[in-house]
């Protein structure tokens, strides 16, 4: 157990590291754009000051003057002073970014009329959580129990129809995908609405009912595109199992075929099973994250896609590393579920 | 194993891999994508590819108009075809009407269509002196009928203390100009009906008796009467303003799609390959570097490869685009620096297994350096993967350049699939329908993939029989 505990810890602490790592590459990147946003910033809020306070001038250049050194006091007390890549400020960023405080978004509000960059995205981080781990959970329910079919009637027109549409599948774009989608379900058919924000307010009764029929569209276009690729790959280890001379003497002790198929295969098969399912979900992940823009489906994915229309930074920042906190959480769940089918991963690691 | 032995090994190899389907149907749509980037950089004007994003380029075109084929598709009555006619579509006549010199430009319009032009257009550009020159339009109908729509004086000289002491005047006549609507007035005494002047272009192509299209071929003459004898007429074109136009149709910034689809081709081939064969070679150098030596160096570059292979690539594609540039050699170059790492562990799984085999262990006795090792011996072997594996990551390139332009940070100055659908998008084009939009730049991006990525399995399976589940070990976003 003590040896499982010290798994848990040290893949956590890889993965916080992971996170970390990318923040810091981000603002290495983006330290000059902030940093010029930022006195951007302070001159707009001095000048408007200025402005409201009625501060009576003799001369043009005394209220330069005057707004020079307001903008000098402000810049000194947020210690603007010093340039973005000196330690004290860089360390003081990453902490501002990892906890999410990021300042004012130009452009947006949340639906209290909220500013601020973290309530916008804390706001959206539940229905982005909500349509990928649905998704998700769809995709391994369908995957696991047609791709053990399909190794079991390996051959067959079912078999190499999935296998085939794996192979195509992974080519089409997740947005286009979407797209199509609209035109069918919503344009000509009429089924579903075409933009996923729901009518009703969020304080309704019928809010949560009105949000799941407008996630439906989404979800269906999700699960459509990674079904096949799942279900490919859980048959394609699977099958190597039924061919292991162990699962053939459990055939001839006469244990019921189905038994055999989804607690003794499909178990064994588990850890390459999830090592390509994995593969296959991180490479999913920005997909679900830009379909959002598709369907107007209000999470962090359409933030992100709106924010870059007018560059809005700081918004963009936060998006991202909420991208990056949901991608790092996938891995970190697939190293432990890793860890619990294939036991020698915790005693060799 | 000698050489030509090895080379011998190859071209069977390659000549099963041709006789497999999947690699057949691959090699057929890179064919057509190889086709359309010939066309693309033949017979498309390059204007077309520099100016996508200006909106004054496309300004003769129609406004989301439909692929022009779809008029076949449709039971009864078909859409009128929106025609961009130049001077050189025209027959010219230079005349001398008493005493002054004309020049006329005569414009067949076969109109056989249901219903009525949506507008029409008259541009023009002329060089003129001190007298300004007069332009006049007359059309001329199926039924013999001939009205005179527009008579004007261009705008007096106003460069006369120019050296050439000529001046350059560009302009357009629109149907809804009010000197065509009193010009028609006077014709509406002929109609059977009262015909709406408010568009004009309803009562030129109007039956006499009736409110309905009269078809057949229409006149549309253009005339200018120059005074002076170096009046130059420069450009002069009718456009004829249908609902439908060309083989994919248009959208609403009036590009022709079928321009952008053309030389999306030549990009995304670009992209896609550039990208997985830089992607794979460095990776599998690297992989093989780490392998083959081993020890403390093999732990330091794997080390390495795991955290660029933890990283979320897409992160940082969004961020650097933004950041450093968003030109298409960048984004090439953006994938490569993250493509590479999935690779470079198969590569240096492999590279420890074949590091032991008795001809690597006696070419290392006779003193062979480690690069020459394994560029010579080691490399070799690995080709067959390694050209799986650029084929399998070529639509994995495509597709991540796709998703960064689908998001607005793909190269602004040129078209690409995934612009064209970050537009639609932007638009609308889904919920309003217009398919024409979103269903060609998507089918160009899947085909793209498939068949790099049929190709790839082909590879697989004829090299590696037992196959691998892994689709592609090297992706981008």
């Amino acid at each position: 157990m003590t040896g499982f505990l010290f798994f848990v810890a040290k893949t956590t602490a890889y993965r916080i590291l992971v996170v970390v790592v990318t923040v810091i590459i981000t603002l290495i990147l983006l330290g000059s754009a902030m940093d010029k946003l930022l006195s951007d910033r302070i001159r707009a809020e001095v000048v408007e000051a200025a402005a409201q306070d009625k501060i009576q001038f003799k001369m043009l250049s005394q209220r330069q003057a005057y707004i020079d050194e307001q903008i000098d006091i402000k810049t000194k007390g947020l210690g603007l002073d010093e340039p973005w890549y000196s330690p004290k400020r860089f360390v003081n960023t990453l902490f501002q970014v990892l906890t999410l405080d990021l300042g004012r978004s130009n452009f947006f509000t949340s639906d209290s009329g909220s500013s601020n960059v973290s309530d916008i995205i804390i706001e959206r981080v539940p229905k982005t959580v909500l349509l990928f781990t649905t998704s998700t959970v769809i995709v391994v329910v369908i995957g696991l129990f047609l791709g053990t079919y399909m190794a079991e009637k390996r051959g067959s027109a079912l078999d190499k129809g999935v296998s085939f549409t794996a192979v195509v599948s992974n080519s089409f774009a997740t947005f286009w995908v979407g797209m199509l989608m609209i035109l069918l379900f919503s344009f000509t058919l009429h089924i579903f609405p075409a933009r996923s924000t729901p009518l009703t307010s969020p304080g309704d009764p019928f809010y949560v009912l009105d949000l799941l029929y407008h996630m439906i569209l989404p979800l269906i276009t999700l699960v459509l595109l990674s079904f096949t690729v799942w279900s490919f790959v859980v048959r394609y280890f699977v099958s190597r199992v039924l061919d292991e001379d162990y699962i053939q003497a459990k055939r001839v002790m006469g244990i019921p075929k189905r038994k055999i198929l989804y607690s003794h295969a499909l178990k064994n098969a588990a850890p390459p099973i999830l090592t390509g399912i994995v593969t296959a979900l991180i490479a999913s992940i920005s997909g679900s994250f830009i379909v959002e823009a598709v369907f107007d489906w209000p999470g962090v994915g359409k933030l992100l896609y709106d924010a870059i229309v007018v560059m809005d930074i700081p918004l963009i920042l936060g998006s991202t590393y909420v991208f990056t906190l949901i991608y790092v959480m996938t891995m970190l769940i697939a190293d432990l579920l890793y860890a619990y089918f294939d036991p020698r991963v915790k005693v060799s690691s | 194993v000698t050489a030509t032995e090895s080379a011998g090994n190859f071209s069977l190899l390659l000549r099963r891999i041709l006789h497999t389907k999947a690699a057949l149907v691959g090699f057929s749509i890179i064919g057509i994508l190889a086709a359309m980037t010939i066309y693309a950089l033949v017979a498309v004007p390059l204007e077309s590819f520099s100016q996508w994003n200006d909106p004054g380029f496309w300004i003769d075109y129609p406004k989301s108009a439909a692929p022009s084929w779809i008029n076949l598709m449709l039971p009864e009555g078909n859409l009128p075809n929106h025609m961009i006619l130049g001077p050189s579509d025209a027959k010219t006549q230079n005349s001398s009407l008493g005493g002054i010199p004309t020049n006329s430009f005569l414009y067949d319009i076969d109109f056989r269509y249901n219903s009525y032009p949506t507008d029409f257009i008259i541009d023009y550009c002329l060089k003129y002196g001190e007298i300004p020159p007069v332009i006049q339009v007359d059309v001329t109908r199926p039924d013999g009928e001939s009205f005179m729509i527009y008579n004007s004086p261009l705008p007096s000289s106003t460069l006369s203390d120019n050296l050439s002491n000529l001046t350059e005047y560009c302009s357009r006549i629109f149907s809804t100009d009010e000197s065509i609507r009193d010009n028609l007035q006077a014709y509406t005494g002929r109609f059977d009906y009262s015909p709406d002047l408010s568009s004009p272009q309803k009562m030129i192509f109007s039956q006499l008796d009736k409110d309905a299209v009269l078809r057949g071929k229409y006149l549309f003459n253009v005339t200018y009467y120059l005074f002076d004898p170096e009046d130059k007429v420069e450009n002069t074109k009718v456009i004829l303003g249908g609902r439908v136009y060309g083989l994919m149709g248009t959208d609403d910034l009036r590009r022709d799609l079928s321009i952008g689809i053309f030389w999306g081709a030549p990009v995304a081939l670009f992209v896609g390959l550039t990208a997985a064969i830089s992607s794979v070679t460095i990776g599998m150098l690297y992989g093989l570097l780490a392998g083959y030596k081993g020890g403390r160096y093999d732990e330091a570059l794997m080390r390495i490869n795991d955290l660029v292979i933890s990283l979320p690539t897409f992160v940082f594609l969004v961020i650097l685009s933004i950041t450093i540039g968003s030109s298409i050699f960048l984004i090439t170059l953006f994938l490569v620096i993250f493509g590479w790492s999935g690779i470079a562990r198969v590569a240096r799984s492999l590279a420890l297994q074949i590091k032991n085999l008795q001809y690597v262990e006696a070419s290392k006795l006779m003193g062979e350096t480690d690069i020459k090792i394994i560029l010579r011996h080691i490399l070799p072997q690995l080709l067959p993967l390694t050209f799986a594996s650029i084929a399998l990551a070529v639509p994995a390139a495509i597709l991540a350049e796709a998703t960064l332009s689908f998001i607005g940070l793909g190269d602004p100055s040129i078209p690409t699939w995934g612009s064209i659908l970050h537009d639609a998008n932007t638009a609308s084009a889904a919920a309003r329908g217009l398919w024409w939009w979103i269903l060609p730049p998507g089918i160009m991006i899947a085909a793209a993939g498939i068949s790099f990525a049929l190709i790839g399995s082909a590879i697989e399976s004829v090299t590696n029989p037992r196959g691998s589940a892994n689709q592609s070990k090297v992706r981008f976003t």
